[in-house]
């Protein structure tokens, strides 16, 4: 009886362990294991060494989805904190229809990416879409064509991303904002300092966790974006909003090389956790100290 | 039971003994489920119900095919592949050589393909001497499909050389026409890649340079004067060509946005659906120069377990090249028999032409498959080369550079 109570806590834990530690590890050092083998249409685990990474290094068109995955994820993690942080703060006004705009904001995370980025892909048409609307109000020279242009079409993704993702930032900072201790903002209310210095040097220094969080999300997001730029350009013009996501599924599953694939997810896996361990590990020093 | 065993044990026995004994089972992965496909792939289950086969169907819609691979890759993973699959080209071979087709020679004589097949279509259906796969059809890529309104207007004629097409271009430029009808899809560049390569180095240009990788030819300045010939032709594009269907490039022709889209023969399918005729609302000519470049869909045959499934299997390869089925599917989709006995009354004028000049370029030698469709390279050799083209055709990147991006991505692909 007392065997019993003593195990089982990891009796009920041990399936989920063991399916985690198959699914996600296991299936991690599986593809470890190919991306140093020459798999073409089916895996093979002859190791071969790093030629597969050498083959990826040396391709063009891994670079432009490395520097793309750059682009789109600066400005997609730094374009909608910013945007939400800002969005948060108005909404925190106690304004009377708060419940409206919070909704409304908050609802383009409802869509999927696919809705997002076919929307944008119409939008962003020079011939159909604000170039189009804004020439035939008169201004015939107007030009909005990002998305036909290889320099510059990875910002219109960076466009429909921030639409999407910003509402959702925002809900994250709202609910921080509110979880700030309502009493020091009232003495220094009293004190006379003014509501932006209140905000600048109080609330959101007390919201660090909320922007790790946030942070967090979106980055990954980022990384593992897919959908959105499929739906949006197809990774066109060419490859130039080509992103790792969509390279890998090019080398997976359009041209038969396994190998290739699996260097360039373990490539990915790779940026993630660069950006992952450090926040674990000062998540988890804060908790020993 | 054991009666049937017996019975189906040889397939050649099967097939005299006719149906009625043994229930031949063929379980079928294609992505052929778009109105027009899947009334032909339709013809074909009802000629092999006819038979007393039972036909299970498994379409796998999306991507181009590259869902349905997917699936097949998890079937044949898991040692339980379909009889027939879907499949083209150089892909047959590389499933080959993973061990898993089968051999159905014994149809193939008996039916006497060799003698109706093209000798260079027969080679892809065949794996080390033996007969793996089935050819359905034969589409051609190197198309040039005009607007007769417009050239007519013009008074253009259909051209028959690069610089011809050229000349045309402009002159419909200068009068406020799009010139060509393109979508800005990476496929797309390489089909229109594929043809100038074609037009301006002759068939063994093409197949040193597309077909063997010969590095001499991707350098060569033929290769740099189809890049250049590719860059002429970014100025007749519209603005909003990038990421456009082929549908609806045609269909800029059609309405007389556009004067002449380059785009295999299910373009026509386009035309006739929507009432054009040929030669009268649109014309259809091979692009300018020498050669035919083939797409040829066709089914190979996985290894089965089981009599039932392997008289399926050589059911449906009986049928699959037989004349009805050729004549039927083909009327369907657009594209024209690979047989070359198949009387040809019911085809559009289109057609005719593409049966003729397929004849008259395998006498030649210059009969070729199509890279940009999977025909002539494998997977990653393609996938390479079309990087270098859409990443060309979307820049400005010089003739010079692109043909050392060719060079380089073709030695990193190997």
């Amino acid at each position: 009886m007392q065997w019993l109570e003593r195990h089982v806590p990891k009796l009920v834990l041990a399936p989920s362990f063991i399916a985690a530690l198959l699914f996600v590890y296991g299936f991690i050092a599986w593809t470890a294991w190919v991306s140093f083998t020459r798999s073409r249409l089916l895996p093979n685990y002859d190791l071969v060494g790093t030629i597969q990474y050498e083959r990826l290094f040396a391709s063009p068109r891994w670079e432009v989805a490395l520097n793309n995955l750059f682009v789109f994820g600066v400005l997609f993690i730094g374009i909608s904190m910013l945007l939400g942080l800002l969005l948060a703060i108005f909404l925190d006004q106690k304004i009377r229809t708060e419940g409206v705009l919070r909704t409304i904001y908050l609802y383009p995370m409802a869509l999927s990416l696919i809705v997002t980025g076919t929307a944008w892909k119409w939008m962003l048409n020079p011939g159909l879409g604000l170039e189009a609307m804004v020439r035939g109000w008169g201004f015939e020279d107007f030009r909005f064509d990002w998305i036909t242009d290889p320099d510059m079409a990875i910002y219109t993704v960076v466009i429909a991303g921030v639409w999407q993702a910003s509402g959702f930032v925002m809900a994250l900072f709202l609910a921080g904002l509110r979880s700030v201790d309502g009493e020091i903002i009232k003495a220094a209310q009293v004190d006379g300092i003014p509501t932006h210095r209140i905000y600048t040097a109080i609330i959101i220094p007390s919201m660090a966790p909320i922007f790790l969080s946030a942070f967090i999300v979106l980055s990954h997001l980022a990384i593992k974006s897919f959908d959105l730029v499929i739906a949006l350009t197809g990774g066109g013009p060419g490859y130039a909003t080509d992103l790792p996501a969509t390279y890998m599924y090019a080398m997976a599953f359009s041209r038969g090389d396994i190998g290739q694939a699996a260097s360039s997810a373990m490539v990915m896996m790779m940026i993630v956790f660069a950006i992952v361990v450090p926040y674990l590990y000062s998540e988890l020093r804060a908790k020993h100290d | 039971m054991n009666m049937k065993t017996i019975l189906a044990t040889s397939v050649a026995s099967f097939c005299m003994a006719g149906a009625a004994m043994a229930e031949p089972q063929a379980e079928v992965l294609h992505w052929w489920t778009s109105g027009g496909e899947a009334r032909a792939v339709a013809v074909l289950q009802e000629e092999f119900a006819s038979r007393g086969g039972s036909w299970t169907d498994m379409p796998v819609a999306g991507g181009g095919g590259d869902a349905a691979m997917t699936a097949l890759r998890a079937r044949v993973l898991s040692g339980n592949a379909p009889t027939a699959v879907q499949l083209k080209g150089p892909a047959i071979q590389e499933w080959y050589e993973e061990g898993v087709l089968a051999d159905i020679s014994a149809v193939a004589e008996a039916q006497g393909w060799a003698d109706v097949l093209p000798a260079s279509i027969a080679g892809h259906m065949q794996c080390e001497g033996t007969w793996c796969a089935a050819p359905v059809n034969v589409h051609r890529v190197d198309w040039v499909w005009a607007n007769k309104a417009i050239l007519d207007e013009h008074g253009i004629a259909m051209p028959t050389t690069w610089d011809e097409f050229n000349a045309a271009a402009d002159k419909l430029q200068a009068a406020g026409i799009t010139p060509l009808a393109h979508g800005g899809q990476s496929w797309q560049d390489a089909t229109v890649f594929e043809t100038v390569v074609l037009g301006l180095g002759g068939p063994e240009f093409f197949r040193s340079a597309l077909i063997d990788l010969d590095m001499d030819a991707l350098t060569s300045d033929t290769m740099k004067a189809a890049f250049d010939q590719m860059r002429t032709m970014r100025g007749y594009v519209d603005a909003n060509f990038s990421g456009r269907d082929w549908n609806l490039a045609t269909a800029m022709v059609m309405n007389g946005e556009a004067a002449f889209q380059i785009m295999g023969d299910w373009a026509k399918g386009e035309f006739l659906a929507a009432g054009k005729v040929p030669g009268e609302d649109f014309l259809c000519a091979s692009t300018p120069g020498d050669g035919y470049l083939y797409n040829v869909d066709s089914f190979a045959m996985f290894e089965v377990d089981g009599e039932d499934a392997q008289a399926g299997q050589a059911l449906l390869a009986e049928l699959i090249v037989g004349q009805n089925f050729q004549k039927v599917f083909n009327l369907n989709k657009g594209s024209i028999p690979v047989r070359s006995d198949v009387a040809l009354d019911e085809f559009d004028a289109c057609a005719v032409l593409s049966s003729n000049e397929m004849a008259a370029t395998s006498d030649a030698g210059s009969l070729l498959p199509s890279y940009a469709h999977g025909m002539a390279l494998r997977g990653a050799q393609a996938g390479a080369i079309t990087d270098v083209v859409t990443a060309h055709f979307n820049s400005d990147m010089s003739s010079d550079d692109a043909v050392q991006m060719l060079a380089d991505a073709v030695t990193n692909s190997m």
